[in-house]
């Protein structure tokens, strides 16, 4: 019964950390009590939290190196800055909420979509020409969104490329002036939800029967085929959910920045930012994603008072924490500790076993 | 007797605390702009325009004692709404910034919310200022650098027929570009050529040709100086001499290492502050600069020297007093700004209440190798 206990714990208690982060920012909010750069970076850390989960399904326990995952967003971030000023000003919805809701479907519904007409192409490939196709495809998001004009009048949504005079009513998209008319909604509470809506589907697609065909198909690819999986599907699987999940985080990301959203924003080097919680917190390990791309947006802010060093010193932080997190011996202790708490039943194939071979999700 | 003078003391000490009270009045402004990363040149200018000015505020020794709280935004909004809050946490009354328009914008709607006062040296971007009244700007719009532009062709007559070539990937270029073709066309002037490019794009000789074929006397460059600089040398290897004509995005144009300058004769720009200019203050300036930094500054250091003076002056006539909170500054800064007439480097600036600069535009000639204003 005890050992259940524990079991159940340890799948879940990520779960546990979210949820009491949340309610101990609530409670400090309430006495007015939370750092102001905190409070005022709880949205973009769901947003990052998000982003970051959703490219563990790619890399980690799909084992696809995708390096177009901020592209996702932005497609997510500027669907939903103009779904939000539709449903602001010709729909005329007065809810924050219910705007931002429905922005985020719309957000992660293109995204999907655009992630199934991306991996057609890309799921085909494998290993570093992956990863390169992903970029380009990441850079024709950029230059697509940058060109785009985007008016409404009378309900009605007019679309243009290279040049915005001439179309009617009030911009809501003005190319690379990026988006306007557009109100900001800042709602933390649907930052957090969204968070664990996410944990949701990827804990629950990588424990599902489809989750135990994609990791097959990244262990050993010609295996899993000759046992019969449809290696394309599953990959697909995996890359379509990451996407929309992406999707959503941009729209709400889009909306707390509102106006000052560019598509530039999204860029390569994004991706790249992306990845890295990702590797931080350990290929496959959904929960450590969690935790370092909180950890690794607090971080910058709270070494402000290092002035000119700041991102230096960030940077030496960042290799001390790659160099310890990889350290056998430290990965020894830290699993010595996980196995007295948790008392892991061998076999039980747990999703977050994963990373202790030390290589984390092998490219196939 | 006794009771008499003590009280007398206590009168005299009182007031003797008060006047010292009243004679110095600590000012602290923040400076927010991007210290790292790929606008760290203009984020540093401001900086550094910024740190010369209240170093000579304090020297001095005037009314206001200036404490300056400089924070790093990297270019990047998210990074810049943090470095605001850090700024407000070090009990920062008022700001210049943020350098950049796009962090400027995502500041700006903080600011507004918690009434703090912000002069923008740089950017120029109109939702800077949009919606807002706590948000001031050094610089002009881009939309007014565009029209000014189009007014000074049609008013000199200085071509018939005109080509632009924009930047499509910048807000900066596109918003020059809106506000200068419409201008154009109602000055009646004939726009034969509209091209685009992106951002690191090197070649040009599509847009160039363009305006060639389409018979262009003018080119109307809305965009910095590096690609500036690459169409004026496309447009010589292929034998093609129109006026060019920049607006201070060109500014730097004559210390690119590898182009050769003699090519830049004859091209105009707008642009605020030059650093040759003889005028006796911009010199002091100028050398002062370069002493401490090694460097010569750029209009964005020039702009922001000329925010912190601003600033200065607005608070002396708003009548600021020492432990303000930046709500009440805001305040009455937004008042004085509206009052103030105040001469800087780049010019003799006034605001409205939309927060919008107007001084006269100075439009200068590159001739000799050197900017001669007309």
């Amino acid at each position: 019964m005890k050992t259940k206990a524990k079991k159940w714990f340890g799948r879940y208690w990520i779960y546990f950390v979210v949820v009491g982060f949340w309610i101990v920012c609530e409670v400090l909010m309430q006495q007015n009590a939370l750092s102001p750069v905190i409070r005022n970076q709880l949205i973009p850390i769901c947003c990052w939290v998000t982003m970051a989960v959703s490219l563990n399904l790619v890399v980690g326990i799909s084992g696809e190196l995708s390096l177009g995952h901020a592209g996702f967003m932005s497609l997510g971030a500027f669907t939903g800055l103009i779904a939000a000023g539709w449903l602001q000003h010709a729909a005329q919805m007065e809810s924050p909420l219910a705007r931002l809701v429905l922005a985020m479907l719309a957000g992660g519904l293109i995204a999907g979509i655009f992630g199934f007409l991306i991996g057609i192409p890309v799921l085909r490939l494998r290993g570093d020409y992956l990863a390169i196709v992903t970029l380009a495809f990441g850079e024709i998001i950029n230059s697509l969104i940058i060109n785009l004009y985007v008016n409404l009048d009378q309900g009605t949504l007019y679309f243009k490329f290279l040049k915005g005079r001439g179309l009617p009513g009030i911009p809501l998209l003005a190319g690379a002036q990026g988006p306007d008319n557009i109100t900001k909604i800042a709602l933390i509470p649907a930052g957090f939800v969204l968070v664990i809506l996410t944990l949701i589907v990827a804990n629950n697609l990588v424990r599902s029967r489809t989750g135990r065909a994609i990791m097959a198909t990244r262990d050993n690819r010609i295996a899993a085929e000759s046992v019969g999986i449809n290696v394309t599907k599953y990959k697909m699987t995996a890359f379509v959910t990451a996407a929309v999940l992406a999707g959503m985080a941009g729209a709400m990301y889009g909306l707390f920045m509102s106006t000052a959203t560019k598509p530039t924003l999204f860029r390569y080097t994004k991706s790249i930012d992306i990845l890295v919680f990702v590797v931080m917190g350990g290929l496959g390990s959904l929960s450590g994603s969690v935790i370092s791309a909180a950890l690794l947006t607090i971080l910058p802010e709270q070494l402000r008072f290092l002035k000119d060093y700041r991102m230096l010193i960030y940077a030496v932080v960042l290799i001390l924490m790659m160099l310890v997190s990889n350290n056998p011996l430290i990965r020894g202790w830290m699993k010595g500790i996980r196995e007295k708490f948790f008392r892991r039943n061998k076999q039980t194939p747990a999703a977050e076993a994963r990373p202790d071979d030390g290589k984390g999700g092998g490219r196939s | 007797m006794k009771k008499v003078l003590a009280l007398a003391l206590a009168v005299c000490l009182a007031l003797t605390v008060c006047s010292a009270f009243a004679e110095e009045v600590t000012l602290k402004i923040a400076h927010i702009g991007p210290l790292t990363g790929g606008a760290a040149l203009y984020g540093v200018a401001t900086s550094r325009g910024a740190q010369i000015a209240v170093e000579e505020i304090n020297a001095a020794g005037g009314k206001f004692r200036i404490e300056l709280i400089d924070e790093d935004d990297q270019h990047v909004p998210e990074i810049s709404k943090n470095a605001y809050q850090e700024a407000k946490n070090q009990g920062a009354q008022m700001i210049v910034g943020t350098t950049t328009s796009d962090p400027c914008i995502a500041v700006g709607e903080d600011a507004f919310v918690d009434r703090v006062f912000m002069l923008t040296p740089s950017a120029s971007s109109v939702k800077v200022t949009a919606g807002k009244d706590n948000v001031y700007q050094m610089c002009f719009t881009d939309p007014a650098q565009g029209e000014t532009a189009a007014n000074y062709i049609a008013d000199k007559a200085l071509g018939t027929k005109i080509a632009v070539i924009t930047n499509v990937s910048d807000p900066y270029s596109t918003g020059i570009r809106d506000a200068f073709l419409d201008t154009a066309e109602a000055r009646g002037l004939e726009i034969v050529s509209e091209t685009e490019f992106n951002e690191g794009d090197a070649d040009f000789t599509v847009q160039v040709n363009d305006a060639k074929n389409a018979g262009a006397d003018l080119v109307f460059l809305p965009i910095y100086y590096g690609p500036a600089s690459m169409i004026i040398q496309t447009a010589k290897n292929i034998g093609f001499e129109p006026a060019f004509f920049g607006v201070d995005g060109m500014d730097g144009i004559l210390a690119i290492p590898e182009f050769d300058v003699s090519l830049a004769e004859g091209v105009m720009l707008l642009c605020p502050f030059a650093a040759s200019s003889p005028d006796e203050r911009t010199q002091k300036f100028v050398s002062a600069y370069q002493a401490k930094f090694n460097d010569t500054p750029i209009q964005f250091a020039a702009d922001s020297y000329d925010c912190v003076y601003a600033l200065v002056a607005a608070a002396d006539a708003a009548g600021i007093t020492d432990g303000m909170s930046a709500a009440e500054c805001c305040d009455k800064l937004i008042a004085a700004m509206q009052q103030l007439e105040f001469t800087g480097l780049t010019g003799t600036s006034t605001w409205d209440a939309s927060g919008a600069v107007t001084k006269l535009p100075k439009v200068y000639k590159i001739e000799n190798g050197a900017y001669v204003e007309q």
